[in-house]
């Protein structure tokens, strides 16, 4: 299959649209499991929820790409933003729900759930943008 | 994008039911809804989310917010009705250790010990469609 490419403004009420797209991109393959576009959504969600904050100091018409790539047994999605960066670092890890500020964290959520439920996830930032790399199998990997 | 938020009360608890999606773009009108509950002293809410069909870290963490601000006021805050898919994002991060999770309503009342037939509307239903993006 060729690359399906997206582009859509920073602007929220986009982002269902890029979930749409990419959940029908997978759909194509009909071995998908459900489950496993259900994590896509989710993944894909996260991913572009970022990059429509990252571009809330940018010009409104700076656009967020975001391409898909499906072949019989995965697809990979880049999504890539024009904002200033962070440092993905540290991120990575669920708030402790017993931590005793754990209710004032609204946010913290969206780096753990996109590396829990993508099989790969890569995400390449500096001061020019975000692209973050992420790949979801057909079939869930076995645990290790 | 259809999503609509319906509050009913029973026995002192706001039943805050929620339909459509649950992210960056709606989960600001849930935080707003849960705001004004709370301000007007209703500070024990069941958030009822069997009509939800996608639910991302945005939305959860409205859910988050919503506990903090019940929670500050003496009160509480328990989900019901959340799909599969929903409770594992709930599960997965962790916070089905501190929120109470109820597969329905009837259960919850049940285990809230709220007692009592029947449920009062507050509001009419708030039905906000979303218009389609123009590219």
């Amino acid at each position: 299959m060729g690359e399906v490419r997206l582009e859509i403004p920073a602007r929220a009420e986009y982002l269902g649209l890029a979930r749409q797209v990419v959940a029908a991109a997978a759909a194509i393959e009909s071995t998908f499991r459900d489950e496993r576009i259900d994590d896509l959504r989710v993944v894909v969600s996260e991913a572009t929820t970022n990059a429509i904050e990252a571009h809330a100091d940018l010009d409104r018409d700076e656009r967020i790409v975001i391409r898909c790539n499906l072949d019989a047994e995965q697809i990979e999605v880049e999504v890539v933003d024009r904002g200033s960066g962070f440092d993905p670092s540290g991120l990575d890890a669920m708030p402790d729900p017993e931590r005793p500020d754990r209710l004032a964290l609204e946010s913290g959520l969206g780096i753990p759930l996109l590396r829990v439920l993508a099989d790969e996830a890569e995400i390449r930032s500096g001061e020019h943008g975000t692209a973050v790399r992420l790949v979801v199998y057909r079939v869930p990997r076995p645990a290790s | 994008m259809l999503f609509a938020l319906e509050v009913s009360m029973h026995q002192g608890w706001a039943i805050l039911a929620v339909v459509g999606e649950l992210e960056l773009a709606t989960a600001p009108r849930l935080r707003q809804r849960v705001v004004g509950l709370v301000g007007d002293g209703c500070a024990h809410i069941i958030l009822d989310l069997t009509h939800v069909d996608f639910v991302d870290s945005v939305g959860l963490g409205v859910v988050v917010g919503a506990l903090k601000r019940a929670r500050g006021r003496g009160g509480d805050l328990v989900v019901v009705g959340a799909a599969d898919r929903v409770r594992a994002l709930f599960e997965l991060t962790r916070l089905d250790e501190i929120i109470a999770l109820f597969a329905d309503l009837p259960l919850a009342l049940a285990e809230l010990d709220v007692v009592g037939a029947g449920t009062e509307p507050v509001d009419e239903p708030v039905d906000e469609r979303t218009d389609q993006p123009d590219g």
